[in-house]
């Protein structure tokens, strides 16, 4: 996810609409945009009644993609947004180029390409209307649809003008002009998502909705621990029972993504089939779980921090600087694994047929989907349709397609139709699990207070001898990029465990480790925490900046987010009553700069509760709808505080927690206020799916440690831990 | 088995423990009704049932035979409903959207009690939905336009 290029070069190619019309096809090569625009496929289309029509081609599981990338569109064509209809895509990477929802990419990877595409179709239909009104196309202007000759007074709806501009050569993307961004109508404007009526009314749209005809529905039996192999199961009790119309097994692959050994119970409803499963009786042989506990990991974890780990980072001295320091800081921290639990249960529907197989999928990544799908069942990938459905929540599960290639694998077997859907309990055994890791931290501070040396080491989990999945612990840290002597040592533990990209991976566990470190390291300082960065933020080296994830670490943009959010949350004159506390953190990551700050309670049994958090963050020039950033932004912050309360833990290799008793997400009464302020700067737009959450995590334990004196060092963040002892 | 759901007459055979939300989805084919937890933790299979909010997810069909059963499909019929769909989409509070039908729906029923709530009333009616994007802020706000009270949040800051 980190590598992903960030701009995609973009071809456009424009046909009359069978009937009249105008369409313009994109594609990664003039030939692709032309096949685009002939199959009417990605595209932009003007119907001679006006309607304008936009394909949105990224999945949408929330994060606002579906309606913020036809708005940049939109923008640039100069229409009114009450004439745009959106539709999903369809999956076609190769017309479209990559369709996924993750890393926060949607928005730098499209912001400018769609934008040349809107402003082309704009410079068509001016010289369609320049053509018609016989008038030098400087005359005109474009005004929501509508092309306008000011001397004259006339007008020509982009409708009356569609079919002539589609025969209109299509300008050169690299030069066409852009509109300057103070005029923009549409881009900035609050705007609600094009599938809110239908979800108020609950309409059928999300994965767990489809229907196809003559569909059966599924449900599967897979190991407790992964890779565990299936011994016997009663499976012809299980045929007997009511509803219940075809149980087999299927066999795992060995693929890390893939299938497992499992048992497929499929049936005329799903009540029946999750009922039948519950008189299964299945043995496993799982003996490879039996190193695989939460309590062994941590007694190695505590092994590897005594020695020293593999140098991943190293600059200046970090052991001559130590060794000189007027005084040292030193911390051992710890976070577990948590879940992803997206609301809405994995799922998918798929047909296989002699033609081909098609899926609805609620997926955050179609492409990749469609892949495994081809490869596990043996058919060639142009055989494989997969259509985007919405989905109930991402959070980065559903970059796995495992619940995809299941169901293509067991309607294939069942000869029918079948709509897979795991429980609740699945989705949190069988999660790709945001790892956990254990760091020991030793900072030196130089006779002025200021930080001279960092060094961390840090033991996190790894797959075949590799850093696993979301497991990396190189920090696109603060103290990292500002302190002359820095290392960064790694120990692995081998895990079976599927671990996986969860919300901002690895920033979400490493912001809190580090920020909370170097409040710890400021406050040994004697430092308020702002000042301790403002001054290391001043005395700045260039460092070994966020290598591999997007452009360096810029420090002139993270001082003005700090000083504005000082301001804003009236740091300097907080007054804070009786067991509360004020937290302060910052993070950089997927390209966003966030600063926040926490008010927390806590009351002497332990008990605490976040009472505000402001958010100051930046990313880039523009925030193109609000009304989406602010909810992400919103939403990241309650997020992370409610990660503070999680953790799955192991029992020989079985994830022991099962619903959301044991697995406490956020409610309505925590909710905190959240004041949210972007600061615009002269950079190009970035995506919000993910910066904000990293930060709070640490501004709140930041602020506990303010209220209470405690240093909160380990998670999941229990009430005990905080009780005064009587 | 009869029920009347959305006002509408049913008369089905469905087996007597099998949960409320499934005879709604996959017997009758009201899919706005969500399943997230299956053990009451969650509320996004919150239906009324006689204008009570219920879990459908643990609620047996045989339960409510011959009660009148409102989903989010019908919702909009009844004042509340209508008030808080358009509530709802001005306030643009959907992420997902995935829980927001049982968020409507249990809304609805506070509004019918409690025509005017308070921060305490919205925080004690909807503790028990969660939503995993995270859309707190913006629901109790949509809750206060639809109530037409103040939107501002009073609670402690
Ligand atoms: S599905 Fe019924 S409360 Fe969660
Ligand atoms: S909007 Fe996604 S769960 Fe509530």
């Amino acid at each position: 996810m980190d590598d992903v290029k960030i701009s995609r070069r973009l071809f456009v190619s424009a046909a009359v609409l069978a009937g009249g019309g105008f369409v313009m096809g994109f594609g990664a090569s003039p030939s692709e945009a032309q096949s685009a625009a002939a199959r009417l496929t990605d595209y932009v289309a003007v119907a001679p009644d006006g309607t304008v029509t936009i394909r949105a081609k990224n999945p949408e599981v929330g994060q606002g993609v579906k309606t913020m990338l036809p708005m940049i569109i939109a923008e640039e064509m100069d229409v009114d947004w009450a004439q745009v209809r959106v539709e999903t895509a369809p999956v076609d990477e190769k017309t479209y180029g990559p369709q996924f929802a993750g890393g926060s990419l949607t928005t730098p990877m499209n912001y400018e390409t769609m934008r040349r595409a809107g402003a082309a179709a704009r410079a068509m239909f001016l010289q369609a209307g320049a053509e018609a009104l016989k008038v030098p196309v400087a005359e005109l202007s474009a005004v929501k649809g509508t092309v306008v000759h000011k001397a004259s007074g006339k007008k020509l709806s982009y409708g009356t003008l569609a079919t002539a501009a589609a025969k209109v050569p299509v300008p050169d993307l690299k030069t066409v002009a852009l509109k300057d961004p103070k005029t923009f109508t549409l881009i900035g404007q609050f705007k609600g998502g094009v599938d809110s009526p239908k979800i108020v009314r609950g309409a059928p749209i999300f994965g767990i909705d489809t229907v196809v005809p003559g569909m059966k529905y599924a449900i599967l039996a897979k190991p407790p621990v992964y890779g565990a192999k299936l011994k016997s199961a009663n499976l012809d009790d299980i045929r007997k029972l009511p509803g219940v119309a075809q149980v087999f097994t299927l066999e795992g692959k060995g693929d890390f993504h893939g299938i497992q050994d499992c048992v497929a119970i499929v049936a005329d409803q799903w009540w029946y089939a999750k009922s039948a499963r519950d008189q299964l009786d299945i043995v496993w042989d799982e003996a490879i779980g039996v190193p695989h506990d939460t309590a062994t990991y941590a007694a190695q974890a505590e092994t590897l921090l005594t020695g020293s780990g593999e140098p991943i980072r190293d600059k200046g001295d970090v052991r001559t600087a130590l060794a000189a320091a007027a005084k040292t800081v030193e911390a051992v921290y710890e976070t577990p694994f948590i879940p992803h639990v997206p609301l809405e249960p994995q799922n998918c529907t798929a047909r296989v047929t002699a033609d081909g197989i098609e899926i609805w999928a609620p997926t955050q990544s179609p492409g990749g989907g469609r892949r495994l799908v081809a490869q596990t069942l043996g058919v060639p990938e142009e055989k494989v349709t997969v259509h985007m459905v919405r989905g109930g929540g991402g959070f980065g599960r559903r970059l796995e397609n495992d619940y995809m290639v299941e169901a293509a694998a067991v309607a294939q077997k069942a000869g029918v139709p079948v709509k897979l859907l795991w429980t609740r309990e699945d989705d949190i055994a069988y999660d790709y699990f945001r790892p956990g890791n254990y760091h020991r931290l030793r900072a030196g501070l130089d006779g002025a207070g200021g930080l001279s040396a960092y060094q961390a080491h840090g033991v996190t989990f790894a797959r075949g001898g590799k850093t696993a999945q979301g497991a990396g612990i190189t920090p696109d840290g603060f103290a990292q990029i500002t302190v002359p002597n820095y290392r960064l040592e790694q120990s692995l533990i081998e895990t079976l465990v599927p671990t996986g990209y969860l919300r901002a991976p690895s920033s979400n566990s490493l912001a809190y480790v580090h920020e909370c470190f170097l409040d710890e390291v400021a406050h040994a300082a004697g430092k308020d925490p702002f000042d301790f960065r403002l001054h290391l933020i001043e005395t700045a080296g260039k460092g070994p900046a966020a290598e591999g994830r997007g452009p360096d670490y810029d420090l002139k943009r993270l001082k003005v987010i700090l000083d504005t959010l000082r301001t804003r949350s009236g740091w300097d004159r907080r007054k804070p009553a009786a067991g509360e506390g004020f937290g302060l953190a910052t993070y950089f990551s997927h390209r966003g700069y966030f600063a926040e700050v926490a008010k927390v309670r806590v009351s002497p049994d332990g008990t605490w509760r976040v009472l505000k958090v402001w958010v100051v963050g930046d990313v880039g020039s523009q925030i193109i709808n609000p009304a989406g950033a602010i909810n992400q932004v919103e939403g990241s912050v309650i997020d992370g505080i409610g990660e503070l309360r999680q953790a799955i833990t192991f029992d020989k290799g079985r994830a022991v927690q099962g619903n959301f008793h044991e697995v406490p997400l956020m409610r309505m009464s925590e909710a905190p206020h959240i004041d949210t302020h972007f600061v615009l700067s002269d950079n190009p737009p970035t995506g919000l799916g993910e910066p904000a959450l990293p930060p709070v995590i640490p501004a709140v334990c930041n602020a506990i440690f303010a209220a209470t004196g405690v240093r909160v060092r380990k998670l999941p963040l229990t009430p005990e831990a905080l009780a005064k002892k009587a | 088995m009869k029920f009347t759901i959305n006002g509408k007459a049913y008369d089905q055979d469905v087996p007597e423990d099998m949960p409320l939300l499934w005879a709604l989805r996959d017997t009758f084919g009201l899919v706005g009704t969500k399943f997230g937890c299956g053990i009451a933790q969650c509320g996004a299979c919150t239906v009324h049932v006689d204008g009570t909010p219920v879990r459908a997810c643990i609620t047996p069909v045989g339960a409510v035979e011959g009660e009148a059963v409102t989903t989010i499909e019908g919702i909009g019929q009844t004042k509340e409903g209508k008030a808080l769909q358009a509530a709802w989409l001005e306030v643009d509070v959907m992420q997902c959207g995935y829980c927001q039908a049982g968020q409507i729906m249990t809304a609805a029923a506070l509004l019918k009690e409690t025509p005017k709530p308070t921060d305490a009333d919205i925080d004690v009616a909807m503790d028990g939905n969660l939503c995993r994007c995270a859309t707190y802020t913006r629901i109790r706000a949509a809750i206060k336009k639809a109530a037409g009270v103040a939107l501002a949040d009073t609670r402690e800051a």
